[in-house]
C-alpha cells in the first residue's frame, strides 16, 4: 500500500493543534514556534501533493478509499482533482503567513486587562482549522465532506469570538459584545446553511443510494441512475444554499463584515481566503457534479445573484468607513465574480473562477494583512483616522497599494488574469451578465483608490506622525505574497496547467460545450 | 359479578387521584393520590386479565406494585428531605428550577 | 535581432524594480541608473529601427514569441511583441523624449528627497508604454494600457502631501477605468466573434485580410464603438477629458512625457492599429471623427481661458490629440498623418511642457501666467526653445507642426461630402484659435512688463536660466519641433514608411492643397494677430477680469466637472449611503428579524416553564386526554 499522502496531508495540521494546545501556559513562543513549524511541513507535503498529481492522469489521483459506517455505506474516500489541489496549495501556503502575521494577536493583554487570551489555543485553533478545510477539499464522498465542512465552523467559531484587535475605539467592554454577536452570527448563518445541506444530503442518498461522490456522477452520466426533475432540483438547492452561505452570495452575505470586521485580520484572512473557499469549490465539485441539469435550470437565478453581489459589494466597499469591512465587501463583490464564472459554463469561466479562488486568496491576505500591521499600530479600524501615511511609513504604504492594485485587478498582478477569464467565459455564453460586470472594474478602483488616498496620502495626521514601518517580520509575511501576485500575474501556466483538466471535466459533467466563436460557427 | 364493574371502580378511583394531584399542595397527599392512580390501574389491569382470560394483566400488576414500592421509597425520601430544608411540603413552594 | 525587442523592455522594467525596491542606498545615484536605463532601451531602438531600415519596406515586421501567458481551453493569450513600423515610430518616440526628460528630471528634481522613487516610476512607465506598443494581441496590449495608467497615477500623485495631487491622481485612475471597460469589451467582443485577439489573425496585412472581413458590420462597429471609448479615457478625449487638466498638479517632466508626448496619444495608437475595424466600420469611424472635432475645439476653447500655464498647455494637448483623433477617424487617408502630428506633437509639446517646467523652476513655482511677463531677458535659452516650440504647434510655415497639421486638415477636407466641409471647418478654426491661445501663453510669459511680487514669505522670485541637465533637452526638443516636420515631409518619407501598414488613400479633395495652406496660414495669422492686440498691447492685470459667460465656463473646463459632479460624485455618494442603510436595515434586517421573533416566540414558550409541579401535572394529563381522545376519534372514523 502506498503512502496516505492526503490523510498524512491533513492529520499533520491536525496533530500540530494538539501538540501546540499541549504545551504549556509558560511557553507561548515555543507554541508559536512549533505552530509555524507544524504548517511548513503541512506545506511541504502539499508540495508533494503538487508533485505527485499528474494533471494529465485520471480525474480523482492519491485516491484512498476506507469502509467507515457500513451501515450508511459512508465512506473514507479521498481523493483530489486539478482544482482541489490548486487550493489545497493556496490553504497550504496562506497558513503559515496567517500564523506569522498573527505572531502577537494573542499575547496576554497588559496587565490590569480580565481578558484572557490563551495563545496556544489560537494557534492550535487555526491549525485545526487548516485541517478541516484540507479535509472537505480531499473528501470525494459526500457525507465526509458535509462533516468537515461543519466542523470547521467550530474553531472558526472560537477564533472569531475569542481574539479582537488589541484595541478598539469603544473600549473592550463594547468590543468584547461585538465580537460575540459576529461570532454568533457567524455559526448561525452557516449552520442553518448546514442543516438544510444536511437534509439535501440525507436525500441525496435516499434517492442515489450510495454517497460516494465518483459513483453517483458515473451513474448520472451512463443513465443508471435517473433523478426526478424536481428532486433533483430541491436536492441542488439544498446543497446550494449551504454552499451561497459560505462563499457568501447575495443577499445571504452579512455574517462576513461582521466576522472579518471582528476578527483579528489574519483570522479575517483565514474566513474570506480559505474557509470561503470551501464553498465556491463545493459548487464547483458538488453541485455540478452531483446536479448538472438543476446547475442549468438555475443557472440564470444564481447569475443574476452573482451580478448583484458583485456590484451591491462594490457599492457598499465604496460606503464603508471601516478599513476591514470595506475588504470583506470587497470579498463579497469577488466571490459574486467566482460564482459568475462557475455558473458561465464555460472552460474560460470555470478555469477563471479557479484560479480567481487562489488568487483572491493571495490578494486579501496581502491587501488585509498590511491593513491589520497598519491597524495594530494605530488601534482603530477607522479610515478616517488615518492620513499621510505614505510619508512615515512608505514600505507599508507601497506594499498596502499592491495589495489594493491587485484587488482592483490591475493586469500584471494575479487576479487580472482570472477576473479576465471570467469576463471573457461570462460574455461568451452571457453577453449582459458580463457587460455589466465589467462595471466592477470600476467600482474596484473606485474603493481601493479611496482607501488608499484616505489613509496613506494628504498631510501627516499627528497621531499616525511616530509610526514605525514595516518589521521584519511583517515584510517576511508580505514580502513573498508580492512575489507571489507578480508572478502568477506573469506567469500563470503553472496554476492553469493543473485546473485545466479538472475543468474540462465538469464541463463534460454538465455536459456544455463552449460556444464556438461566430466567425467559426458562421463557416 | 360482572367485572365490568370493576373497570368502573377502577375509573373512579383514578379519576379522584387525579383530581388530587391536580388540586392538593400537600406533598404527601398529591404523593398518596399517585398512588390511587397506580392501584386503579392495577385493578383494571387484573380486570381485564380476568375478562381475556390471560394471566398477562395479572404479571404486569405485580411489576406495577415493585416499581410502586420502589417509587414509594424514594418519593418519601425526597419529600422528607424538603420538608427538613424547607419546613413545609407545599408542592408549590419547590419551584426552584425553573427557568 | 528579434530578441532586441524583449530587452527594450526589460531595460526600463529593470530599472524600476533595481530603484523602487533598492532602497535609501541608492538614493546617490538612482536618477542615473534610471537616465541610463532610459538611453540604453533609446539605443536598442536605434539598433532595431537601422535594421527595419535594411529590410524591404513589405518586409519590415518582426515578432518575438516569448512564452504563453494564459493558457485555458480555447483561449489563447501570448507573451509575444510585434515591432513593425508602426510600432518603431512610437518605440523611437517613447524612448528618446523619454531619454531627454530623464536628463531634464535630473535637475528639475535635484531638491526633491524622493528622486529615486521618481525615476524608478518613470522607468516603470516607460516599460509599461513600450509594451503597449509593440504588443502583438489585445490583451497584452491592455497590460500596458493599465501599465501606463499606474505609473500615471503614481506621477500625478507624486507629491502625495498635497491632497490635491492625490485627488487627482486618483480621478485619472478612475476616468481612466471606464475607458479600459470598453477595452475590455472589445476584447470580449473579439474573443467571442473571431476566438482570438491577436493582431496577426484578426487585423490581417495587406496581401491577406485577417478574420475581420468574416464578420458583421454590426459586429464591428461594436468593437470600434468600444475602442474608441478606450482611447477617449487614455487620449482624454471628450467626454472622458476631465483628468487631464488635473493631472498638471504632477511634476512636470511627467506633464511632459505621459500628458503630452506619449502616454495619451495612446488612443491614437489604439485607433490607428485597429484601422482594419475602423475601416471596415463607417460608422464607429464617424463617431471617432466626431470626438476628435469636438475635443479639438474643446480643448482650444479651454486653452484660451486658463491662467495657469500648465493647465493652458494641457488643454492645447487635449486639442492637438483631438486632431490626431480626428486624423484616424478618417480612415486610410488620416491614419499616417495623425501618426506624423502625434510625433511632431511629441517634440514641441514635450518642449513646451520643458520650458513652462523651466519658468516654473526659476519662478519659486508659480504657475499663473499673470504673474510673469517680460522673462525673455531672464531665460534667453528657455525663450528661444520655448518660442521655436510655439512656432511648431500654432503652424509656423516651415516648421514641424505646420506640415503635419496642415496634413490633417487637408485629409478632412478630403474626406469629401458635408462631413469633409464640417471637419474641415472645425480643424481650421482650431487651428486659429491654436494660434490664438499659444500667442496668449507666449505673450503673457516672456514678453511685457514684469509682473511678479513678493509671495506670502516677503520671497521675490529670482527669474533665472536653468542648469545644462535641462537646457539640452530642451534645445534637442527645440531642433525637432524645427526640423521633424520638414523630414518627414520631403519626399513624403513618413508616409513610405508607414503606409505598408496603415495603407494609404489620397480621397478626393474638393479644393486643392494650396489653398487649404493658404487658409491655414491666413487663419493662424489671425490667430497670432488678435492675441497680440489683445494682451501684446495693452498692460495685463494680474488679478483676472470676471470675463464673458463663455470665458468663465471655460475656465472651469466648460463646466464638464461641475456636472460630473454634481451627476456622478453626489449620485454616487447618495447611492452609497443609501445602500449601506438598506444593507443594515433591510438585508441584515430580514435575518435578524428572523432571529428576533424566534427568540421572542422562545421567550413565550419558556413561561409554561413555571416550576409549579402541578401545573405540569396539568399539562401531563391534558397531553393524554388529547391523546386517548384521539384515538377514540380515529376509532370512530
Amino acid at each position: 500500500m502506498s503512502f496516505p499522502l492526503l490523510t498524512a496531508t491533513a492529520v499533520l495540521p491536525a496533530i500540530g493543534a494538539v501538540a501546540t494546545a499541549a504545551v504549556p501556559a509558560a511557553r507561548r513562543t515555543a507554541a508559536k514556534w512549533l505552530a509555524l513549524l507544524f504548517s511548513l511541513a503541512t506545506l511541504a507535503f502539499a508540495v508533494a501533493i503538487l508533485v505527485r498529481f499528474d494533471p494529465d492522469g485520471d480525474r480523482y489521483q492519491l485516491t484512498e478509499s476506507h469502509s467507515w459506517i457500513k451501515e450508511f455505506g459512508v465512506r473514507y474516500d479521498l481523493g483530489v482533482d486539478g482544482i482541489a489541489v490548486a487550493l489545497i496549495a493556496l490553504t497550504a501556503v496562506l497558513i503559515p503567513f496567517i500564523i506569522l502575521a498573527g505572531w502577537h494577536d494573542a499575547d496576554p493583554l497588559e496587565t490590569g486587562s480580565k481578558r484572557w487570551r490563551p495563545t496556544q489555543g489560537f494557534f492550535a485553533l487555526i491549525l485545526a482549522v487548516e485541517a478541516m478545510v484540507i479535509l472537505s477539499f480531499e473528501a470525494t464522498d459526500v457525507f465526509l465532506f458535509y462533516i468537515f465542512f461543519e466542523a470547521m465552523l467550530i474553531p472558526m467559531y472560537f477564533l472569531i469570538g475569542g481574539f479582537g484587535d488589541r484595541a478598539h475605539e469603544h473600549g473592550e467592554e463594547v468590543a468584547s459584545t461585538q465580537r460575540s454577536y459576529a461570532a454568533v452570527k457567524f455559526l448561525l448563518y452557516n449552520l442553518v446553511g448546514g442543516l438544510i445541506m444536511l437534509a439535501a444530503v440525507i436525500g441525496l442518498y435516499v434517492v442515489a443510494g450510495s454517497f460516494s461522490l465518483p459513483e453517483i456522477a458515473e451513474a448520472r452520466a451512463n443513465g443508471s441512475l435517473d433523478m426526478v426533475t424536481s428532486t433533483e432540483r430541491w436536492l441542488f438547492l439544498g446543497f446550494f444554499f449551504a454552499f451561497a452561505v459560505k462563499a457568501p452570495l447575495w443577499p445571504l452575505h452579512t455574517w462576513l463584515p461582521n466576522a472579518m470586521g471582528e476578527a483579528t485580520a489574519p483570522v479575517a484572512v483565514l474566513i474570506t481566503a480559505v474557509v470561503d473557499k470551501v464553498g465556491t469549490f463545493a459548487m464547483l465539485r458538488f453541485c455540478l457534479g452531483l446536479f448538472p441539469e438543476a446547475s442549468k435550470w438555475a443557472t440564470p437565478a444564481v447569475l443574476v445573484l452573482a451580478l448583484i453581489s458583485i456590484i451591491y459589494g462594490a457599492l457598499l466597499a465604496v460606503g464603508q468607513r471601516d478599513i476591514k469591512r470595506l475588504v470583506a465587501y470587497a470579498s463579497i463583490s469577488h466571490f459574486g465574480f467566482i460564482i459568475m464564472g462557475i455558473f458561465a459554463m464555460t472552460s474560460q469561466g470555470q478555469s477563471g473562477a479557479t484560479l480567481y479562488m487562489v488568487n483572491h486568496g493571495i490578494s486579501t491576505a496581502a491587501l488585509m494583512l498590511v491593513a491589520g500591521f497598519l491597524i495594530s499600530r494605530r488601534g482603530s479600524r477607522l479610515i478616517a483616522d488615518y492620513g499621510g501615511v505614505q510619508k512615515v511609513a512608505p514600505v507599508l504604504a507601497g506594499t498596502f497599494l499592491i495589495g489594493g492594485l491587485a484587488t482592483l485587478s490591475l493586469p500584471g498582478l494575479a487576479p487580472f488574469v482570472s477576473e479576465f477569464l471570467v469576463l471573457v467565459g461570462t460574455y461568451a455564453s452571457y453577453p449582459v451578465v458580463g457587460i455589466i460586470a465589467t462595471f466592477g472594474i470600476v467600482l474596484a478602483a473606485l474603493y481601493t483608490l479611496v482607501l488608499y488616498q484616505r489613509t496613506m496620502t494628504g498631510p501627516v495626521k499627528p497621531e499616525v506622525s511616530a509610526m514605525p514601518d514595516l518589521r521584519v517580520r511583517e515584510l517576511a509575511v508580505v514580502a513573498p505574497l508580492v512575489v507571489l501576485l507578480i508572478f502568477l500575474g506573469v506567469y500563470p501556466k503553472p496554476v492553469t496547467d493543473i485546473v485545466n483538466p479538472a475543468v474540462e471535466q465538469t464541463m463534460s459533467d454538465v455536459q456544455k460545450k463552449d460556444p464556438q466563436p461566430e466567425v467559426e460557427a458562421a463557416k | 359479578m360482572n367485572p365490568v364493574n370493576y373497570i368502573y371502580l377502577a375509573a373512579l378511583l383514578f379519576t379522584i387521584g387525579a383530581t388530587g394531584v391536580l388540586i392538593r399542595r400537600n406533598a404527601i397527599v398529591v404523593f398518596m393520590c399517585v398512588e390511587l392512580m397506580l392501584n386503579a390501574c392495577n385493578l383494571s389491569l387484573v380486570a381485564f386479565s380476568r375478562m381475556h382470560g390471560n394471566l398477562d394483566g395479572q404479571i404486569i400488576a405485580f411489576f406495577t406494585m415493585v416499581v410502586a414500592a420502589a417509587e414509594v421509597v424514594v418519593g418519601l425520601a425526597i419529600i422528607v428531605s424538603l420538608f427538613r430544608s424547607r419546613h413545609s411540603a407545599s408542592v408549590d413552594d419547590a419551584s426552584l428550577m425553573k427557568l | 535581432m528579434e530578441n532586441l525587442i524583449a530587452l527594450l523592455i526589460a531595460a526600463p522594467l529593470l530599472g524600476a524594480a533595481v530603484l523602487l525596491c533598492g532602497g535609501r542606498r541608492l538614493d546617490a545615484v538612482g536618477h542615473w541608473i534610471g537616465t541610463v536605463l532610459a538611453a540604453v532601451s533609446f539605443v536598442f531602438g536605434a539598433i532595431l529601427f537601422v535594421d527595419l531600415l535594411g529590410k524591404d519596406a513589405e518586409h519590415r515586421t518582426l515578432t518575438q514569441h516569448l512564452f504563453s501567458w494564459i493558457p485555458v481551453e480555447g483561449f489563447q493569450a501570448d507573451v509575444a511583441f510585434r515591432l513593425d513600423q508602426l510600432s518603431m515610430t512610437f518605440v523611437l518616440l517613447i524612448t528618446g523624449v523619454g531619454s531627454l526628460i530623464h536628463l531634464y528630471s535630473v535637475g528639475y528634481m535635484e531638491h526633491d528627497e524622493r528622486r529615486r522613487r521618481f525615476f524608478g516610476y518613470l522607468n516603470l512607465f516607460l516599460a509599461a508604454m513600450l509594451l503597449l506598443v509593440l504588443a502583438d494581441n489585445y490583451l497584452l496590449l491592455y497590460v500596458g494600457w493599465e501599465g501606463v495608467g499606474l505609473a500615471s497615477y503614481l506621477l500625478i500623485g507624486f507629491w502625495q502631501h498635497k491632497p490635491s495631487a492625490a485627488t487627482a491622481a486618483k480621478k485619472a485612475f478612475l476616468v481612466n477605468r471606464v475607458g479600459d471597460m470598453g477595452l475590455s469589451i472589445a476584447i470580449m467582443i473579439m474573443f467571442t466573434t473571431f476566438g482570438t485577439f491577436a493582431f496577426g489573425p484578426l487585423l490581417g496585412t495587406h496581401e491577406e485580410p485577417g478574420l475581420v472581413g468574416e464578420t458583421s458590420e454590426g459586429t464591428l462597429t461594436a468593437i470600434g464603438l468600444m475602442l474608441l471609448l478606450a482611447a477617449c479615457g487614455k487620449s482624454a478625449q471628450v467626454p472622458l477629458q476631465s483628468w487631464l487638466g488635473d493631472a498638471m498638479e504632477g511634476p512636470t517632466p511627467v506633464s511632459a512625457l505621459i500628458h503630452a508626448a506619449t502616454m495619451v496619444t495612446a488612443g491614437v495608437y489604439l485607433i490607428v492599429r485597429s484601422g482594419a475595424i475602423f475601416n471596415a466600420a463607417p460608422d464607429a469611424q464617424l463617431l471617432v471623427t466626431i470626438v476628435g472635432a469636438v475635443t479639438l475645439l474643446f480643448g482650444a476653447i479651454v486653452g484660451c481661458a486658463k491662467d495657469d500655464i500648465k493647465k493652458a498647455l494641457a488643454g492645447s494637448t487635449m486639442s492637438q490629440i483631438g486632431y490626431m483623433v480626428l486624423a484616424a477617424g478618417l480612415g486610410p487617408i488620416g491614419y499616417v498623418f495623425a501618426i506624423m502630428h502625434l510625433v511632431t506633437h511629441g517634440f514641441f509639446k514635450a518642449g513646451l511642457f520643458l520650458g513652462a517646467g523651466s519658468v516654473m523652476h526659476g519662478m519659486n513655482d508659480e504657475v499663473d501666467m499673470r504673474k510673469y511677463g517680460g522673462l525673455r531677458k531672464y531665460m534667453p535659452v528657455t525663450f528661444i526653445t520655448f518660442g521655436l516650440g510655439y512656432l511648431a504647434i500654432i503652424g509656423f510655415p516651415g516648421l514641424s507642426g505646420f506640415f503635419s497639421k496642415d496634413k490633417i486638415i487637408e485629409a478632412a477636407f478630403a474626406k469629401g461630402g458635408t462631413e469633409g466641409w464640417i471637419l474641415g471647418g472645425c480643424a481650421l478654426l482650431g487651428a486659429a484659435i491654436t494660434a490664438y491661445y499659444m500667442t496668449r501663453v507666449m505673450v503673457l510669459t516672456f514678453f511685457g512688463e514684469k509682473r511678479w511680487q513678493p509671495d506670502e514669505h516677503g520671497h521675490e522670485p529670482h527669474p533665472h536660466e536653468s542648469p545644462s541637465s535641462m537646457t539640452i533637452p530642451m534645445i534637442l526638443l527645440a531642433f525637432g519641433s524645427v526640423f521633424a516636420g520638414g523630414l518627414f515631409s520631403v519626399g513624403d518619407r513618413f508616409l513610405h514608411w508607414l503606409e505598408p501598414i496603415t495603407g494609404h488613400d489620397h480621397g478626393d479633395a474638393p479644393i486643392s492643397a494650396a489653398t487649404v495652406t493658404a487658409s491655414t496660414v491666413a487663419v493662424m495669422v489671425i490667430g497670432v494677430t488678435a492675441a497680440y492686440l489683445q494682451y501684446g498691447r495693452r498692460p495685463v492685470p494680474v488679478v483676472a477680469p470676471r470675463g464673458s459667460l463663455l470665458t468663465r465656463a471655460a475656465r472651469r473646463d466648460l463646466l464638464q466637472d461641475d456636472f460630473n459632479h454634481v451627476v456622478l460624485v453626489r449620485g454616487g455618494e447618495h447611492l452609497t449611503r443609501s445602500l449601506v442603510y438598506i444593507d443594515h436595515t433591510l438585508v441584515d434586517g430580514v435575518v435578524n428579524g428572523t432571529a428576533a421573533s424566534v427568540g421572542g416566540l422562545s421567550g413565550r414558550l419558556r413561561k409554561l416553564q413555571n416550576g409549579f409541579a402541578r401545573s405540569y401535572a396539568v399539562s401531563m394529563f391534558g397531553g393524554a386526554a388529547l391523546l386517548v381522545a384521539a384515538t377514540l376519534l380515529m376509532r370512530a372514523v
